[in-house]
């Protein structure tokens, strides 16, 4: 029988107490799901911060973000390490060109209103220096 | 038609001011977008759009650098007459009358390392104060002095908001340039203009136009718009009250008579404290600096073809210069890559030597579109009367370059 593999976004984020445990070597190791980490960060204060694919059977999936909950995790779906603040976007359109993933683009070439597809985003983060009015934001 | 009058361009007038303002207040005027009026004539020709439209409404938003205001505090017991202040860590100019000030868009905030160490992130300065003053916000002043008779205090620390001021007059010596360059960047590293981020052998390419919608490409040798016009300047009634500084109408045309680079521009002003936020916004240009970005509408009266047939102008028609701003723009070499349309620009990718360059904007033609529409609904409403210039904006004039004079030239 074969199954179907999908690929999900997350973001992770570890307190101080969690960040020395290897918690993404077990999920490939011991859940056959494949990584793939677009930004992490361990702060000052020894907090970690991840976004990551995991790619994986549905139920394979379910049981590595299992394992991630017996530790003090907090588990989030889709981006949330790239903030759009849509209020402070002033819709020129800057970003467009330095987005490689077009997660930031012109919505309709009418309106020409910038719109964004989280799930495209790989928080390359091009588009924090390039907005010249801070509408775009690191969550770390 | 009841009267016949010959413009200076040879074509009948068709309407006049007073007869456009008298529609205007009763509520009748027809007004479409410089963007609608494209599709109207396209539909029912330029005969029965001369008839109908009585004003077109054009708009641009963007960094507009050569912005600022004065600002009057009301005097403190005892008086100080300021010769150095600070709006929330950014200096204000005080060279004028004891409690006046202008604040300029492009000052730093003080000690902001600027380029010092590496590239300058340039978070905070004149244009955000300017921001935060029209959306309302608690902003400190610190002020010093030397002390005179009359005007005894000799330093001032106090928070204020717009309400609190006698005056808040947005005075701008350079807004809506007619046209602009198109920026790539022909060097091997990357570099940080007020056109935005270029990569290096023309990773990226930026503009900065509201094309088909922007005011003085609407009015190419400015039959309308002219010193006394009045505006939309981000939602307040304002007026033209100069031509702009380097307003250079002797300019690159095209057969069409637009110009295809810089060429005019607007010096502006209006009351700040009928301005709507979400038209003035600080903007932070990475290893560049602080500025400010502006909402700007102006109507234009159909008073004969000519106009209006200037009016239906659209991005495909309007053309600017891609110039290498890592070499060329710095050093004055007056060359260019090459010319290219605004509706090519829009594409978002533009060919250049072979190259597939992406092509973004510094401009945001939604605001302006916005823009339009809101000054469009003003003149319907009857909220907003067009005015006659009292001059004209200058047709034949150049710009000089400064000569380096001196020995260490």
């Amino acid at each position: 029988m074969t199954q179907t593999v999908i690929t999900k976004k997350y973001y992770l984020f570890f307190p101080k107490s969690e960040t020395e445990k290897p918690i993404v070597y077990n999920l490939v190791k011991n859940h056959n799901l494949i990584i793939n980490i677009f930004r992490a960060k361990v702060s000052a204060q020894e907090e970690g911060y991840l976004s990551l694919d995991i790619t994986g059977t549905p139920e394979d999936i379910a049981r590595g973000l299992a394992y991630v909950q017996t530790f003090n995790v907090t588990i989030s779906e889709m981006n949330k390490g790239m903030v759009w603040n849509r209020e402070h976007c002033a819709q020129c359109g800057n970003c467009t060109a330095h987005c490689p993933t077009q997660a930031l683009h012109v919505a309709d070439p009418v309106s020409r209103r910038v719109a964004y597809s989280e799930e495209e985003c790989i928080e390359c983060m091009a588009c924090l220096e390039n907005c010249p009015y801070g509408a775009c934001t690191s969550a770390y | 038609m009841e009267k016949s009058m010959t413009t200076e361009a040879g074509t009948t007038t068709l309407r006049t001011y007073d007869e456009i303002n008298r529609k205007i207040e009763s509520g009748k005027a027809v007004v479409l977008t410089a963007e609608e009026i494209i599709d109207f004539v396209d539909q029912h020709g330029l005969e029965e759009a001369a008839k109908q439209v009585d004003v077109v409404t054009t708009a641009t938003f963007g960094p507009m650098c050569s912005s600022g205001c004065f600002l009057n505090f009301g005097h403190s017991t005892p008086r100080i007459r300021i010769t150095e202040a600070w709006i929330n860590d950014v200096m204000a100019y005080s060279g004028v009358a004891a409690v006046d000030v202008y604040l300029g868009a492009t000052q730093l905030r003080h000690h902001d390392p600027a380029n010092m160490y590496e590239v300058g992130e340039f978070r905070y300065g004149g244009g955000h104060v300017i921001e935060e003053l029209i959306a309302g916000k608690e902003l400190q002043l610190f002020a010093l002095s030397y002390g005179t008779d009359e005007y005894p205090r000799r330093e001032l620390r106090t928070y204020f908001t717009i309400n609190d001021l006698n005056q808040a007059i947005m005075v701008n010596p350079r807004n809506c340039y007619q046209n602009y360059n198109v920026a790539v960047n022909c060097s091997a590293k990357r570099i940080y203009t007020y056109l935005g981020i270029l990569e290096p052998h023309m990773g990226n390419m930026t503009y900065c136009s509201a094309g088909q919608l922007s005011p003085l490409l609407n009015d190419p040798w400015y039959r309308t718009i002219g010193v006394g016009t009045s505006v939309w300047l981000a939602g307040a009634r304002g007026i033209v009250y100069a031509e702009g500084t380097q307003h250079a109408s002797l300019a690159m045309r095209g057969e069409n008579g637009v110009p295809q680079e810089g060429a005019g521009t607007l010096a502006l002003t209006a009351n700040m404290k009928e301005m709507r936020p979400e038209f003035v916004r600080g903007v932070s240009l990475k290893g560049y600096g602080v500025s400010l970005a502006l909402g700007v509408g102006i109507p234009i009266p159909i008073l004969d073809l000519d106009i209006l047939k200037a009016t239906c102008v659209r991005d495909a028609d309007l053309y600017a210069h891609i110039v290498d701003y890592a070499n060329d723009y710095p050093n004055r070499t007056g060359k260019t890559l090459a010319k290219v349309s605004y509706a090519q620009l829009r594409t978002g990718e533009v060919t250049l030597n072979g190259k597939t360059i992406p092509v973004s904007s510094m401009s945001s033609y939604h605001k302006a579109q916005e823009v339009a529409a809101l000054l469009k609904d003003a003149i319907t409403a009857g909220d907003f009367l067009l005015s006659e210039p009292s001059s004209l904006l200058p047709r034949q004039q150049g710009m000089k370059p400064l000569q380096m004079r001196g020995p260490s030239r």
